[in-house]
Order: C-alpha cells, then sequence, then structure tokens
C-alpha cells in the first residue's frame, strides 16, 4: 500500500486526577504517516503539547509489541480501535484517512476507575490473579518435557487462553462491564492443563468471588468481549468457567 | 460453598436465569402445543375438553403454581440483574459501541423481557382471570359442561385488529427474547463443546421462529376468521 500523510481533529478525554471532572479537549495533529502507529502518533502530540507548554495527554504503554496488555484506549467507539485482533500500540494509522476526526476515551468501568487522561487503574485485574490465578507448586528444577502428557487439544485450548494479556479490552466492552472473558481464560488456561487440576476448584470459586467483589458484572453471553479481544480469547471460555464453577460450587465441601 | 453464596455470585445469578428461562421454554411447548387444537375445525370442542383437562386435573394446577413462581423468579432475577448490570458503569461514553461486535437483541434482553412482560400482563387478563377468577361462559359438549375458552378467544380477537397487533407484537418480542435466551442458557449452563453448541444454535433459532409464529397465528387465525 502506498505511503501517505495525514492531517487529523483527535478528542481526547482529559482528566487532571481521579476526582476531577474531565472533559473533551480537540487537537490538530499534521502531516502523521500512514506507517507510525497510534501510541507514535500520540507521542507526535505529546511532543507538540510540551513545546506549546501544554500539559500533554497521559496514556499507559509499555511494551508497544502487543504482549504487555497496558495500552488501553477506547478509539472511535471500540476498545484497541478498528482493526480485530489488534493491541492499540499495533494499530497503524493507515487504518485512519486524512482528515478524519478520532475520539479517544479511557475504559469505562466503575472496577477501572481513571487515574488521570487515558491511564485507569487495573489493579483490580490483579486482584483477580493474586486470588486463585497461580499454581502453588515447588518450583525445583524442570522437569522433562513430555513427563506428563497432555492431550493436543487441551495443549492448544490451554496455549490459546493463555494468550490472555489483562489488558481489560473485554470489560471495556461490555454492556455489564463483566470481567469474564478475562476470567475464564485464566481459569481455562490452568484447568485444561494436569498441573493445574490439583487446586481447579478453590481456583473457580475464588476468582469469580473476587471479580465480584471488584464489581464487574454478569456475562450475559453478548459476545462483544469476544469480537474485540486483541488475543481473539473465544467466548467458550466462558462457557468453560461457569461449567467450572458450577462443578466446584456443587462439590467444594468447604465453606468459602 | 454455602448455597446463598452460590446463588448470589454472578454465575449463580445466571444459573437462575438460565433454569428458569428453560422451565418457561417447556412451558412454552405444552402451552403453543396444547393451544394448537384450535385449528382442528372443531368449533373448539377439542381445544376446550384439553384445556378443561388443563383445569380439572391437580397435576397441572400443581405445575401452574410452579410455572407462577418459575415466572416471578425469572422477572424478579432479570430485572435485578439488567440494573446491577447497568450499575457497574457509572461513567459510560461518548461515543456508544452501537452494533460492533454484538447484535442488537443479545444487549436487549432487559428490554424484551419487559415488553414480554406487558405482553403477560395483558394476555393474563384476558384468559387466565375470567377463566380462573372471574368466571367463563359455559358450553355444553355432549352434555357435559365445558368452560368456553374457545369463545372467549373468538370474542377477544374477532373484529379487534388493535389486540391482535399486540399479541403479533408480544410474539415478535418473544422471538426475539428466545433467538438469544435459548442458546445463552446452554452456555450458561457450560456447554462448550461446538458440536452441540452448533447444535443447539440451530434448535435455538429454529424454535424461535417456530413457536412465536405459531402462537401469532392464533390471534390472528380468529380475526381472518379461519377457525
Ligand atoms: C415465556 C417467557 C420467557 C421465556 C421463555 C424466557 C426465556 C429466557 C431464557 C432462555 C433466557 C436465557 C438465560 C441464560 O442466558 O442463561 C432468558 C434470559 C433473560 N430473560 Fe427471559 N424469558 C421469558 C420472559 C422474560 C420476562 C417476562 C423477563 C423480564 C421482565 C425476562 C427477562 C430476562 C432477562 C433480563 C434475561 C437475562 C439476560 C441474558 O441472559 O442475556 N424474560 N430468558
Ligand atoms: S480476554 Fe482479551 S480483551 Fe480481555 S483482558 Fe484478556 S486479552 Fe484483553
Ligand atoms: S503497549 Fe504493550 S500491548 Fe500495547
Amino acid at each position: 500500500m502506498e505511503h501517505y500523510s495525514m492531517n487529523l481533529t483527535l478528542k481526547v478525554w482529559k482528566q487532571k486526577n481521579a476526582t476531577a471532572e474531565g472533559n473533551f479537549e480537540t487537537y490538530q495533529v499534521k502531516d502523521i504517516s500512514s506507517e507510525m502507529s497510534f501510541l507514535e502518533m500520540f507521542d507526535v502530540l505529546n511532543e507538540q503539547l510540551i513545546h506549546e507548554g501544554k500539559d500533554p495527554i497521559a496514556f499507559d504503554h509499555d511494551c508497544r509489541e502487543g504482549i504487555c496488555g497496558m495500552c488501553s484506549m477506547y478509539i472511535n467507539g471500540r476498545p484497541h480501535g478498528p482493526w480485530h485482533g489488534t493491541t492499540t500500540c499495533q494499530l497503524h494509522m493507515r487504518a485512519f484517512k486524512d482528515g478524519d476526526t478520532i475520539v479517544v476515551e479511557p475504559w469505562r468501568a466503575n472496577a477501572f476507575p481513571v487515574v488521570k487522561d487515558l491511564v485507569v487503574d487495573r489493579s483490580a485485574f490483579d486482584r483477580v490473579i493474586q486470588s486463585g490465578g497461580y499454581i502453588s507448586v515447588n518450583t525445583g528444577v524442570s522437569v522433562d518435557g513430555n513427563t506428563i502428557p497432555i492431550e493436543r487439544e487441551n495443549a492448544d485450548k490451554a496455549f490459546a487462553a493463555a494468550a490472555c494479556i489483562g489488558c481489560g479490552a473485554c470489560v471495556a466492552a461490555c454492556k455489564n462491564s463483566s470481567a469474564m472473558l478475562f476470567v475464564s481464560a485464566k481459569v481455562s488456561h490452568l484447568a485444561l492443563l494436569p498441573q493445574g487440576d490439583v487446586e481447579r476448584k478453590n481456583r473457580v470459586l475464588n476468582m469469580v468471588a473476587q471479580a465480584d467483589k471488584e464489581g464487574f458484572g454478569s456475562c450475559t453471553f453478548t459476545e462483544a468481549c469476544e469480537a474485540v479481544c486483541p488475543k481473539e480469547i473465544s467466548i467458550t471460555n466462558i462457557s468453560r468457567l461457569n461449567s467450572e464453577y458450577l462443578k466446584a460450587g456443587l462439590s467444594a465441601d468447604k465453606a468459602h | 460453598m454455602k448455597w446463598s453464596d452460590f446463588f448470589t455470585s454472578s454465575v449463580g445469578k445466571k444459573l437462575i436465569m438460565s433454569l428458569s428461562g428453560l422451565f418457561l421454554i417447556a412451558f412454552l411447548v405444552v402451552h403453543v402445543g396444547l393451544n394448537a387444537c384450535i385449528w382442528a375445525m372443531d368449533d373448539g370442542v377439542m381445544f376446550n375438553k384439553a384445556a378443561h383437562f388443563m383445569g380439572a386435573n391437580v397435576v397441572p394446577r400443581v405445575l401452574e403454581i410452579g410455572l407462577f413462581a418459575g415466572f416471578l423468579l425469572h422477572i424478579i432475577q432479570g430485572l435485578a440483574l439488567e440494573f446491577q448490570n447497568r450499575s457497574n458503569r457509572k461513567k459510560g461514553y461518548a461515543v456508544k459501541m452501537g452494533s460492533k461486535g454484538s447484535a442488537w437483541y443479545r444487549k436487549s434482553m432487559g428490554l424484551l423481557g419487559t415488553l414480554i412482560l406487558l405482553f403477560l400482563i395483558m394476555h393474563i387478563s384476558h384468559f387466565w382471570v375470567p377463566s380462573r377468577i372471574t368466571g367463563l361462559e359455559p358450553t355444553y359438549i355432549d352434555g357435559k359442561e365445558y368452560h368456553d375458552l374457545f369463545g372467549r378467544m373468538a370474542a377477544v380477537f374477532t373484529d379487534n385488529i388493535g389486540i391482535v397487533i399486540l399479541y403479533v407484537l408480544g410474539c415478535i418480542s418473544l422471538a426475539w427474547h428466545l433467538v438469544h435466551g435459548f442458546q445463552s442458557a446452554f452456555r450458561t449452563l457450560g456447554l462448550t463443546n461446538h458440536k452441540y453448541i452448533r447444535l443447539i444454535n440451530g434448535l435455538g433459532i429454529g424454535f424461535s421462529i417456530i413457536v412465536p409464529l405459531a402462537f401469532a397465528l392464533m390471534p390472528i387465525s380468529f380475526y381472518m376468521g379461519w377457525v
């Protein structure tokens, strides 16, 4: 495809701190290359703002290669912008045309409060992981590969679920602000493998309880999460989470 | 785990929706099958007899209590779920997602359910209340007395285009509620095998078209003079 440059109008959410009101600010950016990433476009804008003595736009980012899950932005009515299966940092400006107006908002959910501008506090996800998204094993010498046989189908499904980067786009897209795609990816990843079997009941019960406590909603299978997930996590994982939860909830013999 | 924690968790609430929804689906099968007797072309004899059996026999009467309880549970938990879920995002987006990624009816279960509820109130006042409480004209088949529910249907629908339209709209709401609800109920219960998910999707769409269509054709049949 031809390279081209474009002038854009940006409407970006500006909010001084967690308690401030916040509002949209309009910015003009010029000569943006179609080969820039969306975050590089923000870098250009922020440099311009710093030169003008204005407050740059705060946004989260780390790896800029689609693996850390930090770059949360709701772009033109869609988490991570218009491209399917792509994080904001991997979104490129060729997704837009000269003269476009782009509206950028932070994730919206009570459980993800805005810290500043586009930065939200996603520590609720960390607490969900801390409640059970791990295996308590003695990490000694790593064992030989293939000492524990794992069914091919389950290995593939576990691997696909493990691709979740905890970005929170599923919550941002969901009308219920449900975190179930995230929780189910973490639960499925371990439930499908023999190593996760020992703690599987407590894991799913505790992780769902923590997600509920954080203020994430119930899943009603609207499928919005699956459509926006940059790692294309399958919504079938949520059915698996429900199945794990029902089995554990009905059979676990201990007060939680 | 305590039962109270189990059923009030985010997954437990959906379990209640799913089981009560499936129970209501089972009721629809009975209801549509029984009502199809109006098309026996016998001036309602078969239908009135069938309805009499349901009214006179103790088993259906006990089931009726269960049916009211099932509806109440589904409606109360459904509305509570809808409002709780909505309250998890106090501040919304300036640019809405719209139908990017999620079809409108999957996101409108609360609205569709409320439309069904409004329909139900009208429907119960048309048939259940006169039949069980205020009394219906009797009709005599082979010298035996029956409630003339067939006559009641004729009275409600014939020459009453407004009511017929409201019934058809009620059926359309039910159809969309079921297009999402039928398959969602099975996913809520933990169905992960894609072979069965595809089967349930197909069955669900078929059910969502055929059953509401059959219901809608009942008032239309009276209005058009087909029965
Ligand atoms: C004959 C009537 C009805 C039938 C057969 C029916 C069936 C269903 C089914 C199968 C589900 C899916 C459950 C799940 O996803 O696990 C459902 C969900 C739901 N129903 Fe109904 N329903 C009926 C009436 C109503 C009424 C009267 C209301 C409310 C006023 C209502 C509100 C809801 C809500 C809010 C949900 C949850 C949304 C969701 O899971 O996506 N329904 N219904
Ligand atoms: S499931 Fe997808 S959208 Fe949700 S946190 Fe994981 S990677 Fe992000
Ligand atoms: S910055 Fe790491 S995924 Fe985008």
